[in-house]
């Protein structure tokens, strides 16, 4: 090896030298951390920040149809609205919510000293307050942000779209970065740090579903960043990708976009599913049921996922063909997805229960989660979807999945390892609440827009037929209810991390894997030696 | 003990922080200046997008620099060099799906939308939307009426390809000598490697402006033409910035950064250069012969 010129080896020394094992202070120590639990608890900071900021878009579109005709927002606004309101949640507060928990319980999980590539970490986490400040800007702009609907289907975004389209579309491509260097980092984490003797069937659930879910983001989020750049060609330089006649196809945009989209909701998912399955056993007090088989369906999940994008699209005017070989290809979907509802049913079965707030949300989410299920099945089938399509059914559908599906599973996995994060106990009587409130409210919020859609009322208008009026005001009574009791949740939090009663290194008696050895909470360099495992 | 006992948690980084805010910067900047050529008003787009760049480029010399000090000082394990591998064959699994968009598009395009509007699926839309049109590839007649001409694959496309094939090898050639230790074989494989991507990028831009001064193939010449640029461009960005990346690892050849056993950076510009290579094979297919 060469030598090292004097300047070289000052740099070294004055970096391995400084090797503390307690944080820097300030605001340096999260601009410039290299830590998996700082930034951990920065994609969950940020993450529901921006869950508040989307809350508060549908918020507004939920006061605009409290009654037919105008209430507060002209019909552009609320197209803004719905639209901002869905890529924010989509991308600025579900999938950062996921990143946050990979990043601090993978290593935990796994036995390792940190992520795999730290700075790619932190660089990872940084783009994304910058996508979204772009991407809110946009709002403030003349003519105004996005409003073609989170799917920006050609030609809305292409032809009728606003000058900020092209600020939507760069803002797309740093989000896609940031996701994409996020998901190598936990696949190579996975992939190379697991603790000796930690074999790829003895992997914590979390880890296995996130493992898939990053594979997930790596294939598809640069199909995402493909079709943007195309509706940014066609709208700006004269591309007709989706302009027939130019020799394009408005419906192509359709397809190259459900590429991306079927399994993105799967991105959304598949982490969930690794929450729930690390909690329900713990307060069953009982192994997992069927673990080999809970890695299976998720594989098998994935795999399917790259090949019903279509039934996003039956009334296109697809071939016959497409339309079965994609509607069957949906149902099968709901065999894994059998397989999984039915094993965590299976291991609460003659457990020993307790109903801690964790398992609250978790039993919830089983409840609800299945129900959107059974409403994907429903709009699976394509002869039904033709009545169902665009419809306040299929709003429903996907608030199910989402809301009493992610959102619930990442509440449980926060109320799950929150003491492990602080130290602290929370308080049971307040997160109770929290859970009570949500679960009540959620169902009004979302169970009567299955009636709405049934009946034809569609979705994305900001106006309504009369006959809609009563179930409208009761959705969006719910929805007010939900996103004040949404507040509980901040108030537990803020709580729970300036005090409590401190909390055991394992404190639910039924909770496995190697994050419980650890203090809570941990030390800020995770497994300085790895531990064995047997 | 074993490997897992060493893994180098870096310091904090001032790096990625700096990243982002480039990156900031070109998605904002470029934004802005996109709608600027379109309304033709000037903002401050083009200064931003600059910056952005300019921030990226400081922040790629000094994190890599970071590194290569951390490297030549024995920080990295067996272990880091794995992790680096891996990251690296993701990254380019990644950049495969997003040319995968683009020739996605390109096979929709030719095997349904085009003869749909030619009616080749006995539907009504083209006899209701354009009658006269005709469905063929390259579609050098669009439906409104826009006319261009075919690039042919004999000629500059042919040549672009035996050069890139030839830099494959010649690289891999590089590759070997070097895991070999022979310097000098190296040192040359790896310069005729660099010429031979840049005469590539030449021809092509001799390519571009003959087909938009006398082909009159342009990007807005339809979906033949966009196709044909995006694939093309795309392509040709990926080959720039191999380039620049095997002009970097020439550099650190001649400083004698590199070891038989320990190369990370150069088996990561080589496998770079193979995928771009691999790419151009199916553009030369897809887009030029068949
Ligand atoms: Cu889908």
């Amino acid at each position: 090896m060469t030598t090292l010129n004097p300047e070289m080896s000052a740099t070294i020394n004055s970096t391995s030298h400084e090797h503390h094992h307690m944080p820097p202070r300030g605001m340096m120590r999260w601009l410039k951390t290299t830590n998996h639990k700082d930034i951990g608890t920065l994609y969950l900071w940020f993450s529901f920040i921006m869950f508040l900021i989307g809350g508060c878009m549908a918020m507004l579109i939920r006061v605009e149809l409290f009654e037919p005709g105008k209430v507060i927002l002209d019909p552009n606004l609320f197209n803004q609205m719905t639209t901002v309101h869905g890529l924010i949640m989509v991308f600025g507060a579900v999938m950062p919510a996921f990143t946050g928990l990979a990043n601090w319980l993978i290593p935990l999980m796994i036995g390792a000293p940190d992520m795999a590539l730290p700075r790619m970490n932190n660089w990872s986490f940084w783009i994304l307050p910058f996508a979204f400040s772009i991407l809110l800007s946009t709002l403030f702009m003349p003519g105004g942000g996005p409003n073609f609907g989170w799917t920006f289907y050609a030609p809305l975004s292409t032809h009728y779209s606003s000058d900020s389209t092209a600020l939507f579309v760069f803002s797309i491509h740093i989000m896609g970065i940031s996701s994409i260097m996020g998901a190598m980092n936990v696949i190579v984490t996975i992939f190379n740090l697991r603790a000796p003797g930690m074999k790829w069937m003895n992997l914590p659930l979390f880890v296995w579903t996130w493992l898939i879910t990053a594979f997930l983001l790596i294939a598809v989020m640069p199909v995402l960043a493909g079709v943007v750049t195309m509706v940014l060609t066609d709208k700006f330089f004269g591309t007709s990708f989706f302009d027939a006649a130019g020799g394009g196809d408005p419906v192509m945009f359709q397809h190259i976009f459900w590429f991306f989209g079927h399994p993105e909701v799967y991105i959304m998912i598949l982490p969930a599913f690794g929450i729930i399955s690390s909690i329900i056993p713990a307060f069953s007090r009982k192994k997992l049921f069927g673990y080999s088989s809970m890695v299976y369906a998720t594989v098998s999940i994935a795999v399917l996922s790259f090949i019903v994008w279509g039934h996003h699209m039956f009334t296109t005017g697809m071939p016959l063909f497409s339309e079965l070989f994609f509607m069957y290809c949906t149902m099968i979907i709901a065999v894994p997805t059998g397989v999984k509802v039915f094993n965590w049913v299976a291991t609460m079965w003659r457990g020993s229960l307790s109903f801690e707030p964790p398992m609250l949300f978790a039993i919830a989410f089983v409840i609800l989660f299945t129900i959107g299920g059974f409403s994907g099945l429903m709009l699976a089938i394509t002869p039904a979807d033709f009545q169902y399509h665009n419809t306040y059914f299929v709003v429903a559908h996907f608030h199910y999945v989402l809301v009493t599906g992610a959102v619930f599973a990442i509440m449980a996995a926060a109320y799950y390892w929150l003491p492990k994060w602080t130290g602290h106990m929370y308080s049971f009587k307040l997160a109770n609440w929290h859970f009570w409130c949500s679960v009540i409210s959620v169902n009004v919020l979302f169970f009567p827009m299955h009636f709405l859609g049934l009946a034809g009322m569609p979705r994305r208008i900001p106006d309504y037929a009369l006959q809609f009026a009563n179930l409208n005001k009761i959705v969006s009574l719910g929805g007010f209810a939900f996103g004040l009791s949404q507040l509980l949740f901040f108030a537990l939090v803020i709580k729970c991390i300036r005090g409590g009663e401190s909390a055991p290194a394992k404190p639910w008696d039924g909770a496995e894997g190697l994050e419980w050895t650890l203090p809570s909470p941990p030390p800020y360099h995770s497994f300085t030696t790895p531990p064995e495992v047997e | 003990m074993n490997a897992y006992a060493k893994y180098y948690v870096p310091e904090q980084s001032p790096w990625p922080i700096i990243g982002a805010v480039g990156l900031f910067g070109i998605a904002f900047g470029a934004g802005h200046f996109v709608i600027e050529l379109e309304k033709g008003q000037a903002t401050h787009g083009l200064y931003l997008l600059l910056a952005g760049i300019a921030t990226i480029l400081f922040m790629i010399v000094g994190w890599f620099r970071h590194v290569i000090i951390e490297s030549m000082s024995g920080l990295y394990s067996k272990q880091m060099d794995i992790s680096f591998r891996q990251g690296m064959s993701w990254f380019i699994f990644s950049e495969v799906m997003f040319f995968a968009a683009f020739f996605g598009a390109l096979f929709f395009v030719r095997v349904f939308s085009v003869p749909w509007l030619g009616g080749h699926d006995g539907g009504v839309t083209h006899q209701i939307l354009w009658p006269h049109f005709k469905a063929q590839w390259p579609l050098i007649i669009t439906p409104k009426g826009d006319k261009t001409q075919a690039m042919p694959w004999l000629g500059v496309p042919l040549i672009n390809t035996v050069i890139l094939l030839t830099s494959s090898v010649t690289l891999h050639f590089a590759h070997v000598s070097l895991e070999k230790n022979k310097r000098k074989t190296l040192t040359v494989c790896l310069g005729l490697t660099i010429l031979l991507g840049l005469s590539f990028l030449f021809f092509q831009a001799t390519e571009y402006y003959h087909a938009y001064t006398e082909v009159g193939l342009t990007l807005k010449s339809g979906v033949y033409g966009n196709t044909f640029f995006m694939l093309t461009g795309f392509h040709g960005l990926h080959v720039t910035l191999g380039s620049i990346f095997l002009i970097v690892l020439f550099c650190r050849v001649l400083k004698g950064h590199f070891t038989p056993d320990k190369h990370f950076a150069f088996q990561a510009g080589s496998w770079y250069w193979h995928f771009v290579d691999v790419v151009w094979l199916c553009l030369f297919v897809f887009v030029y012969v068949l």
